[in-house]
């Protein structure tokens, strides 16, 4: 076990390597000079050079990417070209916020997905089966944003239940408790938007799996000692049919984050995603860089962990 | 109909397929939109661009409710709805094709050569997947034509090159799966060359599974053009895009008031993937007797 985790870690660092590498590419490669944006219009061509110098813009690209690495690792992710404003700092006070929505997506798809995925395995074939597969292939395809705009629609303007926008209300200014529901209520669209295609993802994986280990061995000598199918469907072939999908929980990952860019522009979620879609839109690479290095960092990591988890579950996996 | 060799493995899958009812109704679905990309001039009297005038010819019809001259009614410029989501099936339709068919191509290629020549090559492929793979695809795909100034061949390119990894991987599997087998040991003790190999004894064993992937890979292009396009950073305006003609909908007025704007090109967006995925399913399904 411990060997598997050491290759597994090892394997990771070229990863990594390769992810800085790719993030600061981007950055690169972007269009626009950085200092367009700092200088009055009045100075010459050979101050500007000269800052150019002093700023390291005219180095090699490897001895800037290596100045702009060992700042990452310090954790300085640079600053707004606009403000000037700490970036770690920026990306600091909206984290917090994708994970509550990220988080609760996350287990919404879990708790909804696999139950529906039990249920399509066990009536395999009939029409609930159908059924379920129907809503699990209409949740894989439904555009998120679409999904996002009928939810307001019918949920905020028609019935109002639900706020259509934002994380707290404002004008309420909520302390404690009554803040923690607040959110809650705020949470509820986004959530939902947010998991639905991880919910159909999740139930598909769950079906084939069960179905599969509904026709082992194991499952039939069940049987013939007489088990009640409840005991057989709950205790015999659930948890068989659950270790696969903890590789599912790797995957999910960076899905919910790439959700979380649409779903948080369209309910304004004061999050990563919206402050990404802010930050192109204004043309701030250097947040878009950060973003990129640091989802793609915890999607490494979540991977790494779902491996991890797979292979405690599963002993064949380490071979 | 005979179509394939009687009893060979295309025409027991084709028998299969046929028997699917909902594999025959995603095709349906699949080739209608086709369909429509094609012929989306004859199917519309007005030009996907082209601007209507109030009654009394003084100003633009914006935003005209649906009526018997424009039955989905105008959008915020006054052009026909209907008129711009059977032109926005070509866009759709070209970009997911194209989109997949530079992934298929690179993901393919990347897999061959690392299921079958394995060692250094392989460890260093399949990092790079690894790296691919790790950046939120929307996020890898947003920051790519946020550079680059977006136009549909930027998207084209950006999720051809993002979505090859699924392909890689697939691929690969299929190969270290199937050069262990004996026709391919047997292929090998006459003397055939790796190439040999790889084009006659390989290629067609992962044909079946590659072609599953394929669908899958076009439905989500579909999702992706869309979203890429409803964030801004995807098909620009004017050309029509099913994405783009939804992002009159963040505004309130519009959501609220106007539904003929955005219900009628995400309901087709969905239906459209709907079908892919059916006829994906149907092909897995067909290909894959053991479900």
């Amino acid at each position: 076990m411990t060997r598997y985790v050491i290759k597994r870690l090892v394997q990771s660092i070229p990863v990594i390597f390769g992810i800085t590498v790719l993030s600061f590419a981007i950055m690169k490669l972007a269009p626009g000079d950085p200092l367009a944006n700092f200088v009055n219009p009045t100075i010459s061509m050979e101050d500007l050079e000269a800052s150019r110098s002093a700023l390291g813009l005219n180095d090699p690209w490897y001895v800037q990417y290596t100045r702009w690495l060992s700042e990452v690792v310090r954790g300085n992710l640079g600053y707004t070209y606009a403000g000037n404003h700490s970036i770690r700092m920026l990306i600091g006070q909206r984290l917090p916020n994708t994970i509550i929505l990220t988080l609760s997506a996350f287990i919404l798809s879990f708790a909804v997905g696999v139950p529906i995925g039990v249920m399509g395995a066990v009536r395999k074939n009939t029409r609930t089966d159908y059924g379920l597969t129907i809503f699990s292939l209409v949740g894989v395809s439904v555009p998120s944003f679409f999904f996002g705009l009928l939810m307001i629609y019918l949920f905020s303007i028609l019935l109002g239940i639900f706020p259509p926008g934002g994380m707290v209300n404002i004008r309420a200014r909520y302390v404690g408790f009554a803040r923690i529901m607040d959110i809650a209520h705020h949470l509820v669209l986004p959530a939902i938007v947010l998991s639905l295609s991880n919910i159909a993802t999740v139930s598909r994986f769950t079906r084939s799996n069960m179905v599969d280990v509904l026709k082992e061995d194991y499952i039939r000598t069940a049987r013939a000692k007489g088990l009640r199918n409840k005991a057989i469907v709950y205790k015999h072939a659930f948890r068989n049919a659950l270790i696969p999908v903890i590789t599912i929980f790797g995957l999910s990952i960076p899905f919910l984050f790439s959700g979380a860019y649409i779903t948080e522009s369209i309910f304004n979620w004061p999050g990563m995603g919206s402050l990404g879609i802010q930050a192109i839109q204004d043309r701030e690479y250097g947040i878009v860089m950060a973003l990129n290095l640091i989802t793609a960092t915890l999607v490494l990591m979540g991977n790494l962990t779902a491996d991890i988890l797979y292979a405690v579950a599963d002993p064949r996996i380490r071979h | 109909m005979q179509i394939f060799q009687k009893n060979s493995f295309y025409d027991l899958a084709y028998r299969r397929f046929m028997r699917n009812r909902l594999a025959i109704i995603g095709a349906a679905i699949t080739l209608a939109f086709v369909f429509i990309a094609v012929f989306a001039p004859v199917l519309t009297p007005y030009g996907p661009s082209e601007f209507f005038f109030s009654a009394d010819g003084t100003t633009y019809s914006r935003y005209a409710a649906p009526s018997g001259a424009h039955l989905l009614g105008t959008d915020a410029l006054g052009r026909d709805v209907l008129t711009r989501i059977l032109y926005g099936a070509r866009v759709t339709i070209l970009v997911a094709f194209s989109a997949v068919l530079i992934s298929t191509v690179i993901g393919t290629i990347v897999g061959l050569v690392a299921g079958y020549f394995g060692g250094i090559v392989d460890g260093v492929l399949m990092r790079i997947v690894d790296v691919v793979i790790s950046f939120p695809v929307l996020f890898l795909l947003i920051s790519i034509s946020t550079i680059l100034t977006p136009s549909v061949w930027i998207v084209v390119f950006a999720i051809g090159f993002v979505r090859w990894t699924n392909t890689a991987r697939l691929v690969r599997g299929e190969v270290l799966r199937i050069k262990e087998l004996d026709f391919v040991s047997a292929a090998r003790g006459v003397g055939s060359t790796s190439t040999k190999i790889i084009l006659r004894h390989i290629i067609p064993n992962i044909l079946a599974p590659v072609m599953v992937q394929i669908t899958i890979g076009t439905a989500q292009a579909v999702l992706m053009e869309a979203s890429l396009s409803f964030l801004g950073v995807g098909v620009q305006q004017p050309t029509p895009s099913w994405g783009n003609m939804l992002i009159d909908a963040q505004r309130s007025l519009v959501l609220r008031e106007m539904p003929w704007i955005w219900i009628p090109p995400g309901t087709v967006t969905l239906l459209l993937v709907l079908g892919i995925y059916f006829l994906g399913d149907g092909l897995r399904d067909a290909f894959d007797p053991k479900q």
